[in-house]
């Protein structure tokens, strides 16, 4: 096939600058699934939203619908919501408790380790002996870190953990969070929908460019201070991860201030339950835990740990992507949880004085791309001043395009991988 | 079946299509001054009665939150609607629901159609009103809840007052 020829992507992807086509040939769109969604680790769903055996739970890989479900002896599987017999949908509720689904359509019933259990009148086909052969489709290989399940539909391939690469200690730092080490996703997820390619949804997410321009209403109403983090005068860094991660690291303004809980807008005085378990859970420790906050990390492709947020981005077409939402919750921390889950509330989703208007560009973006020229997208900020930081990782100014790069090089990488 | 008030039922509906006018005409300092000083604007989502002190929302906001939604809409900097959506509500089946003589909760159906650059969207769903007197025989707003009859399922950006 011509179009997957790599001297395509090297006509269309240059050092600073991007081809118009990359977001909107929907072509690419569909080598994209193949080659990205259908291939690297996705992250699916999270250990809290199955927590008891035989939960589960309706989740996605881009359009792939995926039932993750716990079995009885707490083994997390993904599986494909497809009867094995003649393709219905075995799954309609969006989550539940069973330790097996029964397809509707003439019977055929699974376990919700994929295995089919059984079709009505065994003698048509000639007893029960195709059974083995022939059970639910799954995600080839599952892997969990910090409670975060991901899967890869690849059989062979890198380890989920060789994937996230230094990526990984954002859920380290998000865990820690917890005086039990444990984050729990259980307040739902709202599902954002937005008429924009999903590429332009996961440069957003670690672009620390647009955040005074953007949100400027809403910082100038609230007076809030996230609008410095990401300002000229910023000490905070973009970073390159490796493997299309990114992140917008926060911690040297959040250290240069010293103040705990200060990433959170807020001091200890005014959430002493927390303060208190940090400081039984972690010691001298949870000083430097409480300062440095959560991360602000997009796991490439489709997870961005956004501080007391997390969003899961799901491409459906093309031209649509669903942006899922929920507020971050740590074990052991109430009075914590109640404030998070508000202020997620007030920021995000389809009212949210942030995401709102997030996503009114991405649908700008989306619009703006379908002129005809110029036709490359320019992601040269800050490349004069790009360096490594002491672990040997690029790293830019807060506002420079540093992850922009970065996702893109793995985006090359992944479309033009054997 | 007690026979309806219609004095109160035409006063409440009075209230619900003013509030939905000044909506549909982005009235934002008219509209904020319908609440009570305990105003809670609640639009669920995942459901028709989630926890929303547990569980994500649409919008939850107090009152505080309701002036600040107002303020962000009046910097003309709030991208989702700058432009404004062109909007009309259509409201109807309104039913007083209880009446404890100091509020009055009732209940309406809306359909509302919203045109923006990306095309027309319908939004459609169920209100509940709990409107309290007042010392002139008015009516304030100490809560709305919208309940989206989609509200489990992917939304486009909902920037407007619904």
């Amino acid at each position: 096939m011509a179009v997957t020829a790599p001297h395509r992507f090297d006509e269309l992807i240059k050092a600073d600058r991007v081809h118009g086509s990359l977001y909107t040939d929907p072509e690419i769109y569909e080598q994209e699934l193949e080659r990205i969604w259908y291939r690297t680790w996705v992250y699916v769903g999270h250990v809290s939203e199955v927590p008891q055996p035989n939960d589960y739970v309706l989740k996605s890989i881009g359009p792939q619908q995926v039932i993750m479900t716990r079995d009885r002896d707490g083994e997390i599987h993904l599986l494909l919501n497809r009867c094995a017999h003649r393709a219905n949908q075995v799954c309609d509720a969006p989550r539940g408790n069973s330790s097996a689904f029964r397809c509707p359509y003439h019977g055929w019933t699974f376990s919700n380790t994929g295995k089919l259990l059984g079709y009505p009148f065994n003698s048509g086909y000639g007893g029960t002996e195709a059974k083995k052969s022939l059970g639910l489709g799954r995600v080839a290989r599952v892997g969990i870190y910090q409670g975060f399940v991901f899967g890869s539909f690849a059989e062979d391939g890198p380890t989920l953990l060789e994937h996230l690469g230094p990526a990984h200690e954002a859920f380290d730092r998000l865990v820690r969070l917890s005086p039990e080490g444990e984050v729990e996703l259980t307040a739902g997820w709202i599902k954002h929908k937005v008429k924009a390619n999903w590429k332009m949804l996961v440069e957003n997410e670690t672009d620390g460019y647009h955040p005074q321009f953007v949100h400027a209403s809403i910082f100038s109403v609230a007076k809030s201070g996230i609008g410095d983090l990401y300002g000229e005068k910023s000490t905070a860094v973009s970073r390159d991860l490796g493997n299309g991660h990114t992140e917008n690291d926060l911690r040297p303004e959040f250290r240069r201030v010293g103040q705990p809980m200060g990433w959170f807008g807020t001091t200890p005085d005014r959430l002493p339950d927390y303060v208190s378990r940090m400081r039984a859970a972690y010691g001298e420790k949870a000083e430097e835990i409480m300062i440095d906050g959560s991360p602000h990390v997009m796991v490439f492709p489709n997870l961005f740990i956004a501080e007391i947020q997390l969003f899961v981005i799901q491409p459906t077409a093309v031209d649509e992507t669903v942006q899922h939402v929920t507020a971050a919750q740590f074990k052991g921390a109430p009075d914590l949880n109640r404030r998070m889950l508000h202020q997620t509330i007030g920021s995000v989703g389809p009212a949210g004085f942030l995401l709102a208007d997030d996503s009114e560009m991405y649908e700008r973006n989306w619009r703006g791309v379908q002129e005809r020229n110029p036709e490359w997208l320019v992601l040269a900020r800050g490349m004069h001043r790009e360096r490594r930081d002491e672990d040997g990782l690029l790293v830019g100014d807060a506002t420079d395009e540093v992850p922009q790069r970065a996702i893109w090089r793995e985006w090359r990488r992944l479309m033009e991988a054997a | 079946m007690t026979a309806v008030d219609v004095d109160l039922l035409r006063a409440v509906e009075q209230f619900i299509f003013r509030e939905a006018r000044l909506q549909d005409e982005h009235a934002y300092e008219e509209w904020e001054s319908l609440w009570t000083d305990d105003g809670v604007y609640w639009v669920p989502y995942g459901g028709d009665d989630p926890d929303p002190e547990t569980s994500m929302s649409i919008i939850y906001d107090n009152r505080s939150r309701i002036g600040l939604r107002v303020k962000q809409f009046l910097t003309g900097k709030r991208h989702a609607q700058t432009p404004p959506s062109r909007i009309r509500h259509v409201v109807s089946n309104v039913e007083i629901l209880d009446d404890d003589g100091d509020e009055v909760r009732a209940g309406a159906n809306f359909i509302v159609t919203e045109s923006r650059e990306r095309g027309l969207v319908t939004w459609a769903g169920r209100s509940e009103y709990m409107l309290r007197r007042g010392d002139d025989g008015g009516f304030a707003m100490a809560r709305k809840k919208v309940v989206l009859v989609n509200n489990d399922r992917e939304l486009y950006t909902l920037a407007f007052l619904i």
